[in-house]
């Protein structure tokens, strides 16, 4: 009976006071930071990582005074590797919490789930990992890589510097890698590659039998033509693919695999023996001679208390994510979403690779290319890299139905998917995800 | 061609080689001064800085040159002293001189700046290490080193290289430089007496140069060649054929080892154990802890984890029996239930108590690489041992069944319970010994998968549909028809996934399966006469 009371004192409360008063009220508590990543389940292994980075980011924004005056609080849920669930802990975060910002998600899938509510809510989020283009939201800020700035860069390493001429596309059977090999197979067909000249490959996730796929890349490259794998295979299916590799005595020479989805953290679970010599391609490594990267690395292995801890390409996007919201917030000088999403186009905060990064006005950003090769340690030796930055694409120009289309998100276009051609705007990416749902 | 160029240098500086140590005995600056030269080099200069060193004939010449392709070269960054890195882990690492090869202790990563190498250097490189190793004293070493020359022979290594040929005692290693040589005259000089030495070779290379001469305008070139090729094909569908059928086997081989463990808790007593993947799992958590109290042995670790493997999931097995399906005895729908909680407590207590990420489980020396029956065919000498394994564990396990006093009682537990319990046998007992005995062939199973795959709390899973697939298809109860559904099951794959691709294989063979069981309920050997009633 009491609480039923102090329930309805403090609605009528409320209610006196008035929206100019809860608005006061709130500027003075902390700015509340949605931290969006797995902490169970099957995508814990990578995500968990990142929801200490935002802590990590958050604690020493504080310890440094804070932003506007105020402390930064972060508010964490747990989506536990759910699709679905996503959906339900973004409106959490957004319509019960109210955070001013979120970072979060890893798969596609996941934020293809979230965009929808982001974009009714009207929030903020933060997305760090490479992810297969083809969307653009007014909501969403895409800190990771486009394909155009990590598969083609890569292609492009293997074709001139190595003089690859035939090449196997093999992936995990799901959006990213079939997106990214179509995608690529347009883009080798318009550098003069035949089409007996590429194979293409899916497997299961988890694949494990490795031993027929193997041998036909083995026979695939032993036609005279120097061969390579474009490799989108996901997680840990990786280990028994390159161990069957070495097994079947193919080595990095004969046939380099590169890589879009092994990092340092993938790498740390396993034997690196049989991967030594293979590539990887990414906008960040470990072993980047920087010292705003080693600073980046004791800060991380003073968190975490772990000695071993790795840090990765993700992370770094987080963390150029991370500041440059800061940096919008602060030209702003306020938290609102509108405000701030007007002041983060053209932020540019330092990288930890030694250059700068922008916000595009497509809500990508500038990030240089790194390929790397892979030691016995698990990190990564640098073996190129683009001389400046790339600006993220969000609409690919090797597949034909994006070709025509633009993003931009600044007055008076505003538009994440504006065809040139017919000259009007399509749907907002959270109305097509939804659709796409049902 | 670069290569080839680097090549004669060092050829020349092996035949000087005594000659060219005593010098750099000598002059102790040159070596600082070689490397210098690398440090500093271009991309355009790199492989001039490279045979410069091969050329000193300098002591630690060879050295310089794996510690370089290892990206273990690295400069000091304020003294500029040039430093092989001996152990990368970490924020510090451990450093020699590369001069002196004298360690200098640790240095923070900081303070280190490596020296950068690509994939074309060190194709060089392996070129230069292939021709060391031509003069190497074990003829394997040898033999390997003649492999990887061919297809990479040019005008300027072929003199060095004929006059190696006839030094050459050891038939194997002669008649590879033989087609190397080979190949060179056939794409450069279209020799037809090279057609015929290259006739019999299934190398892909020998049928690259082969399928160029078919090309040619010469037809007294192009009729050899086109014969040559055409025993070259015959032959190689044979291999392709032999590989198919170890690949099949291979994976039939894994499905019977993850299986082998249900047939005996499933098939035989009659109980669904959805925590048969867990303990799988167990026993290949087993070979990694292992692995970490054996630190630097890991093929002894691999051999006690056997029996440790089968103790530990032994156990497990004993403590959900005596917990869990003791009391839900004729139920199956409560003990699927009940034992599919069991699977996922099991899950969470490892990724609570160890850790979510997958650990590294490290492959020994012995069961890596693979056994070169010819250039086209080879097996991976890893899942060859895994399929010895599953054979001697399937042995193994028959013999218990039939000539042990366990594997009596067992088998009159199970076709009577009651009239056994009056014959005075303990069915409890029995219970707990059967189910332990099933489950610590999965946690062998376990031990042997942490060779084929990846160990992490997931693992489980990813085998027991596969399991119960098999045990159903091979006929409930029936160790022989486990073996062979395992083996068959895994040759269908394999067969259809050249065509099919790995994703449609494993459909079609569900569908397969489906259709089975729709025309032959009790699989490919029922049980017989009363046993089958219970």
């Amino acid at each position: 009976m009491t609480t039923f009371k102090n329930r309805l004192a403090s609605v009528v409360l409320a209610a006196a006071m008035g929206t100019g008063a809860t608005v006061a009220l709130a500027q003075e508590g902390p700015i509340k930071v949605g931290v969006l990543h797995s902490l169970s389940g099957t995508m814990a292994i990578s995500e968990t990582a990142l929801k200490d980075t935002v802590e990590m980011l958050i604690q020493k924004q504080n310890a440094e005074g804070g932003l506007l005056g105020r402390q930064l609080e972060a508010v964490v849920v747990d989506p536990a590797s759910n699709w679905p669930l996503f959906a339900e802990k973004a409106r959490e975060l957004l319509a019960q919490e109210k955070v001013d910002v979120i970072f979060g998600n890893w798969t596609s899938v996941s934020r293809k789930s979230v965009l929808p509510v982001v974009e009714e809510l009207n929030g903020l989020l933060f997305y760090p990992v490479q992810y297969e283009g083809e969307e653009s939201s007014e909501n969403v800020f895409y800190t990771g890589a486009a394909p155009n700035q990590q598969a083609i860069p890569a292609v492009d390493y293997l074709m001139n510097s190595i003089g690859v001429e035939r090449w196997v596309l093999a992936g995990t059977d799901y959006v990213y890698p079939r997106t990214t090999n179509k995608i690529l197979e347009t883009y080798l067909m318009d550098q003069g590659v035949a089409k007996e000249d590429i194979m293409i490959n899916y497997t299961p996730f988890g694949h494990s039998d490795w031993q027929n796929i193997v041998s036909d890349i083995k026979r695939f490259g032993s036609a005279g033509k120097k061969t390579a794998v474009v490799s989108t295979i996901n997680g840990d299916a990786n280990v028994p693919f390159y161990r069957e590799l070495g097994n079947q005595g193919i080595s990095s020479t004969d046939i380099p695999v590169v890589a879009f989805s092994v990092g340092e953290q993938e790498l740390s679970g396993i034997d690196t023996g049989p991967l030594v010599g293979h590539l990887a391609a990414w906008n960040y490594f470990m072993s980047v001679d920087t010292d705003a990267n080693y600073d980046f690395i004791d800060q991380w292995i003073e968190y975490t208390g772990d000695e071993e801890a790795v840090t990765n390409d993700p992370m770094e996007a987080h963390y150029i994510g991370f500041n440059m919201w800061v940096e919008a917030v602060r030209k702003a000088e306020t938290t609102d979403v509108d405000a701030v999403k007007d002041a983060i186009i053209g932020v540019t905060v330092p990288n930890l690779t030694g250059g700068y990064a922008a916000m595009m006005p497509n809500h990508h950003i500038t990030k240089p290319v790194l390929i790397g090769e892979i030691q016995d340690n698990g990190q990564f030796a640098i073996v190129w890299q683009t001389p400046s930055t790339v600006a993220g694409d969000a609409w690919s120009d090797f597949l034909p139905g994006s070709r025509d289309l633009i993003a931009d998100w600044r007055a008076p276009m505003s538009c994440g998917n504006f065809n040139v051609k017919e000259g009007k705007c399509g749907a907002s990416a959270g109305e097509q995800a939804k659709a796409a749902a049902e | 061609m670069s290569i080839p160029r680097l090549l004669t240098m060092l050829l020349f500086v092996l035949l000087m080689a005594p000659v060219g140590t005593a010098m750099a005995q000598q002059d102790d600056g040159s070596g600082e001064k070689l490397l210098e030269q690398l440090a500093d080099a271009s991309p355009a200069s790199t492989e001039e800085a490279l045979q410069a060193i091969a050329a000193s004939g300098h002591e630690r010449a060879r050295a310089w040159l794996e510690a370089y392709g290892n990206n273990r070269l690295s400069r000091v960054k304020d003294t500029g002293e040039i430093v092989i890195v001996l152990n990368n882990r970490g924020r510090d690492w451990t450093v020699a001189d590369a001069v002196t090869g004298e360690n200098l202790g640790e240095m923070s990563r900081r303070d280190l700046d490596r020296i950068a190498i690509n994939n074309a250097v060190r194709r060089q490189l392996a070129g230069v290490l292939a021709m060391l190793d031509l003069y190497a004293e074990d003829p394997e070493v040898r033999e390997e080193a003649a492999r990887d020359l061919m297809g990479k022979v040019d005008e300027a290594v072929l003199d060095p290289l004929i006059g190696r040929l006839d030094e050459e005692p050891v038939a194997a290693v002669r008649n590879r430089l033989e087609q190397a040589v080979a190949i060179y005259r056939v794409e450069q000089e279209g020799s037809i007496e090279a057609v015929d030495v290259l006739a019999g070779s299934l190398h892909p290379r020998a049928r690259a140069a082969l399928n160029s001469a078919v090309a040619s305008e010469n037809p007294a070139l192009k009729a050899a060649a086109q014969k040559a090729l055409l025993s070259v094909e015959q032959k190689l569908k044979m291999n392709r054929a032999a590989e198919t059928l170890y690949f099949g086997l291979s994976l039939g081989s894994v499905l019977v080892l993850a299986a082998i463990g249900l047939a005996i808790t499933f098939g035989v007593m009659g109980v669904i154990n959805m925590a048969h993947g867990e303990l799988i799992m167990l026993g290949a958590y087993t070979t990694w802890g292992m692995q970490q109290l054996l630190p630097g042995q890991p093929g002894l670790a691999l051999i006690l984890s056997i029996p440790a493997g089968f103790l530990v999931a032994a156990l497990a097995g004993i403590a959900i029996e005596r917990s869990v399906i003791q009391f839900l005895k004729g139920r199956p729908l409560e003990t699927l239930l009940a034992t599919f909680g069991v699977s996922l407590i099991l899950q969470q207590l490892v990724r609570t108590v160890i850790s979510p990420l997958n650990r590294t489980v490290v492959t020994p020396e012995w069961m890596s690489g693979s056994l070169v029956i010819n250039d086209a065919l080879s097996l991976t000498l890893n899942r060859m041992y895994v399929l010895g394994f599953a054979l001697l564990v399937f042995a193994g396990l028959m013999l218990i069944m039939r000539r042990t006093r366990l594997g009596l009682e067992v088998r009159a537990v199970t076709q009577n319970r009651a009239m056994a319990r009056s014959m005075g046998i303990k069915a409890t007992r029995v219970d707990i010994m059967t189910f332990a005995l099933g489950s610590g062939v999965a946690g062998l199973a376990g031990v042997a998968l942490s060779q084929l795959t990846n160990v992490g709390p997931n693992l489980g899973q990813n085998y027991i549909i596969d399991s119960f697939m098999v045990v159903v298809f091979g006929g409930v109860g029936n160790l022989w028809g486990t073996l062979v559904a395992g083996l068959t099951l895994g040759t269908i794959n394999q067969l259809l996934e050249p065509w099919a691709g790995a994703v449609l294989a494993k459909i079609i063979v569900l569908v397969f399966i489906i259709l089975f069981i729709q025309k032959r309920p009790r699989g490919l050997f029922p049980q017989k006469g009363r046993a089958a009633e219970g």
